[in-house]
């Protein structure tokens, strides 16, 4: 099948000084899918989505966008893209309505074409009755639509969202995620950054999983499981000091096994059975959970360390 | 590929002059400050109107009853009120065009991240700088029109050379706006910003505001020449009384000088801190 590529990056690389924030990476994006960058904070994930936003300078390297240079068609680049950044920068002093307003006089909208737009895009956040309300007074999750919404006023192909549910409750995340698949399923693609693993399984045909500047792995979340997690896990529990003593006597039991302070995972594709045959060793842990591998087990296993710290 | 609204607009600046810094849309900057102007506190925006008022009716009344008539030509002679209000205007207009190039633009910058979200789409840091400096221009030159009524209320126009004042006093603005808010974009805190409150006081009071520069001795004469509000002072007097003359072509160039140095920085600083 014929993909066509939006956006492609070769060596692309970002340093401050000595320090390098992204560090030689290779990636491309098609046109209509969802792509998320997975990793810790300080992986170099908001760095790279600065760069294609064409809001910061690459030291080195290549990169397209729609075939343009971000370094060279700065403003050309950024009417193709919606961006919601990490931190809501929403303008408090105007209302919701006037913040979609002019915003599409920004990218030199007709004042006709936002009119109607607004009703829309006022509908497709979910914030029809706060039209005439200051920003300020909403909530997180009702601005984070909002950001969503202004983004789209001047009909972006590509939707770039930094951290879209960092902050919110659980049901305002839900409501989000309602609306980034409804953008998905008009055609629209989308580029996330997150460090939780439910929002990139739900959300994100393709990851690429980075660390420290660099890529990890790169595939979908099921594949990326299937490549470097088994199927099931099983966490034991024997106490906290006792862990690390009896670690030994369950390494032959499993493929593959991380001792954390708290717990131990043990990796197999029967993880129930595996059980078993832990208590037929005579070993007894206090607590004990069976649990499908997850993208978490995935950023474990490639960088040593859990996701969220 | 179908190509958007905003694809295509963008599309149609390639190739001209700076088009990866400015967009062309430097009025949609003054269209978001009249946003949210409409909603603001008002009592702000008079306040600071007031101020050269008060001195105006203090000085120009009470004061100059002690001191007569003030001799500005070979035998031109004219109020101490006439003589000050220009100085005043000028102040005035110096005073409107900062209060918003510089603490409104930190706010803006630090706080609120507005630039950010501008920088997001089409628009350059020369829209960004053009519009911004252009609003406080224009709150500027509103402070010196209810000012110049005032003045013509009290009798104190006797020239019809006093109508220039207006353009001097938007000259003026442009300048302080220009510079104020490149100085702005350098500042990291409310202590930083402080500065500039402590600059431009005494500026104001020494710059041949409320007397002639001739009573200083001559290295502290040549310092305050150098200084913007002077030139400022000196040009406003000279068209509000009608001595127009070549002589006023150096203040005016030391206002094109200060627009032109304050966009250069503040374009570089926004995109240094923004886009980069």
């Amino acid at each position: 099948m014929h993909k066509e590529s939006l956006i492609q990056a070769k060596g692309l690389t970002k340093l401050y000084g000595d320090f390098a924030a992204v560090k030689g990476i290779d990636f491309s994006v098609h046109k209509g899918e969802s792509f998320g960058f997975l990793g810790p904070n300080g992986a170099g994930k908001s760095t790279t989505m600065r760069i294609i936003a064409a809001t910061l300078t690459r030291t080195s390297g290549e990169i397209s966008i729609l075939g343009k240079d971000p370094a060279e068609r700065g403003p050309e680049i950024r009417a193709h893209l919606g961006v919601v950044p990490q931190q809501d920068n929403l303008d408090q002093a105007l209302t919701v309505t006037d913040n979609l307003y002019i915003y599409g006089r920004y990218f030199g909208l007709s004042r006709k074409f936002i009119r109607a737009k607004i009703e829309e895009l006022l509908d497709f956040a979910q914030l029809v009755e706060k039209r005439d309300v200051k920003v300020e007074t909403l909530s997180g999750g009702m601005k984070r639509r909002l950001t969503i919404a202004r983004a789209l006023i001047s009909e972006p192909e590509i939707l770039m969202l930094d951290e879209p549910t960092t902050g919110l409750d659980p049901q305002a995340r839900h409501i989000l995620w309602d609306r980034l698949f409804r953008l998905k399923e008009q055609g629209v693609t989308l580029l996330i950054t997150t460090h939780y693993m439910d929002e990139a399984e739900q959300l994100c045909d393709r990851l690429m999983v980075m660390d420290k500047g660099s890529i990890m792995a790169e595939d979908s979340p099921s594949g990326l499981i299937k490549k470097y997690s088994t199927k099931e896990v099983l966490e034991v529990r024997f106490g906290s000091d006792k862990n690390a003593e009896v670690s030994p006597q369950l390494s032959t039991l499993c493929e593959r096994m991380e001792v954390l302070p708290d717990r131990i995972l043990m990796y197999a594709d029967d993880a129930e059975l595996l059980l078993e045959e832990i208590r037929k060793k005579g070993l007894h842990p206090v607590t004990s959970l069976v649990r499908r591998s997850s993208l978490e087990d995935v950023f474990l296993r490639l960088t040593g360390r859990s996701l969220v710290e | 590929m179908i190509t958007s609204a905003a694809v295509a607009i963008a599309e149609a600046r390639i190739g001209r002059l700076g088009e990866s810094v400015y967009s062309g849309r430097a009025r949609t900057i003054l269209e978001r400050s009249y946003l949210a102007f409409r909603s603001s506190a008002w009592i702000v925006v008079l306040t600071g109107f007031l101020e050269p008022v008060l001195y105006l009716f203090s000085f120009g009344y009470g004061v100059g009853k002690l001191i007569g008539k003030m001799e500005v030509g070979p035998g031109h002679f004219v109020s101490y009120a006439a003589f000050i209000a220009p100085a005043l205007l000028a102040t005035s207009a110096m005073n409107g065009a900062i209060y918003d190039a510089t603490w409104n633009v930190f706010f803006k910058m630090k706080f609120d991240r507005v630039y950010q979200g501008m920088l997001a789409t089409s628009l350059g840091p020369l829209d960004v700088a053009l519009g911004e400096i252009s609003w406080a221009l224009l709150r500027g030159m509103v402070y010196a029109i209810a000012f110049m009524s005032i003045v013509g209320g009290l009798g104190l126009i006797t020239t019809p050379w006093a109508l220039l004042a207006i353009p001097v006093a938007v000259l003026i603005a442009f300048g302080f706006a220009s510079v104020g808010m490149a100085v702005t974009t350098y500042m990291k805190s409310f202590e930083q910003m402080n500065i500039i409150n402590i600059v431009l006081l005494p500026m104001f009071l020494f710059s041949g505001s409320f007397y002639p520069l001739t009573i200083y001795p001559g290295w502290l004469q040549g310092f305050i020449k150098a200084l913007p509000l002077w030139h400022g002072i000196t040009l406003m007097r000279s068209v509000s009384l009608g001595l127009i003359s070549a002589a006023l072509l150096p203040h005016i160039v030391y206002f094109l000088a200060m627009i032109a140095i304050g966009l250069f920085f503040t374009t570089r600083r926004l995109t240094k801190l923004f886009m980069r």
